[in-house]
């Protein structure tokens, strides 16, 4: 399976961990696309850095941009408001931090 | 390289603060054109304060003015007071009447529907003829789409994924813009791209929707606004002097 790798920044007031991000990132994608969408996107955290508020997503490379939509539908997680922007998308965990200067 | 558009940031005019940090926010989600809605009496100080904020963060500014007129009479007086003041008008259409005449009328660009009530959302086939003869665009904000869930998030989407094939069909271009009215609901223009898949806007179309779409109702106006335009394909090229 081809993976993409997804880095994200979650704009909040509070540090935000890997778990609450993947937490909101399943429900986004349950929300939009069900149990059947979900089941595709082999969706899985790679890294987190709570205290810039970054983060690496990875997926299957046909589930993109239902990653992608859902990812931009987050608007909370943990109560508190949020925007979560992915940064860029790559094929390799290299190249996608040397895209989002992580 | 595509120029993205945002054609409905909405901050609150008041908040300099808030207007300042939303431009800012723009410019680094890769957006090169902002279009603020202004009300129809702002001054040309308010004007150029927007400016300069967004020139100061390397964006285009767009002056724009939202009509939600409850009658036909009433959008025609809007439009011929306020239209040569402003680059682009928008008219959300809240009753059928004031839908069609919009729709009609060549000053108004853009077409809003409220996305509350479903039921006001007059946008079919007869409103997309007249809308592609007046080169109309219908907009479509995702900030809704963000703030909305459950039962009328469904509800819209369904509404716009209707509207989309009608607006394809007859050849209306299709705006999308932010509708944010803070930095939270600010998304980049391939975040857009991606959410409007949801109402099976197709990748490429909807960049299209985030770029030249909109980048061409706005080159139109600004050309018509221009004091050498005459007529459409008519334009002053030299002013005869010392005469």
């Amino acid at each position: 399976m081809r993976r993409r790798y997804l880095a994200l920044k979650v704009v909040s007031e509070q540090p935000i961990n890997g778990g609450a991000v993947m937490d909101a990132v399943w429900k986004a994608v349950l929300q939009l696309f069900g149990e059947y969408g979900a089941s595709q996107t082999s969706l899985s955290l790679i890294d987190c850095n709570p205290q810039k508020n970054y983060a690496i997503v990875c997926c299957s490379h046909t589930a993109v941009e239902i990653v992608r939509a859902s990812i931009a539908s987050i608007t909370e997680i943990n109560e508190k408001t949020v925007a979560v922007h992915v940064l860029g998308v790559s094929g390799t965990l290299r190249a996608i931090r040397k895209k989002a200067f992580l | 390289m595509r120029r993205f558009i945002d054609l409905h940031l909405h901050p609150s005019i008041k908040d300099l603060d808030q207007v300042e940090r939303m431009i800012v926010k723009s410019s680094e989600l890769g957006y090169r054109l902002v279009g603020i809605p202004l009300l129809p009496s702002v001054t040309q100080d308010e004007i150029s304060l927007l400016q300069k904020i967004c020139k100061d963060a390397k964006i285009d500014f767009v002056s724009r003015v939202n009509f939600t007129p409850k009658t036909p009479g009433e959008l025609l007086h809007d439009l011929r007071r306020f239209r040569q003041r402003f680059e682009v008008v928008s008219v959300t259409c809240t009753s059928k009447r004031v839908a069609r005449q919009a729709a009609k009328d060549r000053r108004v660009d853009l077409l809003s529907f409220p996305v509350t009530d479903i039921h006001k959302r007059f946008f079919d086939r007869a409103e997309a003829e007249l809308a592609s003869k007046a080169l109309s665009g219908l907009e479509i904000e995702m900030a809704p789409l963000l703030s909305l869930s459950g039962y009328s998030r469904i509800r819209l989407l369904s509404r716009l994924r209707r509207e989309v094939a009608i607006a394809k069909r007859f050849n209306v271009p299709v705006v999308i813009s932010s509708g944010a009215t803070n930095e939270y609901l600010m998304r980049s223009p391939h975040d857009y791209a991606a959410l409007a898949t949801l109402f099976d806007m197709p990748l490429p179309y909807a960049l299209r929707a985030l770029s030249e779409d909109p980048l061409a109702i706005v080159e139109r106006n600004r050309e018509k606004l221009s004091p050498d335009y005459v007529a459409p394909g008519i334009r002053v090229v030299r002013r005869k002097t010392g005469v």
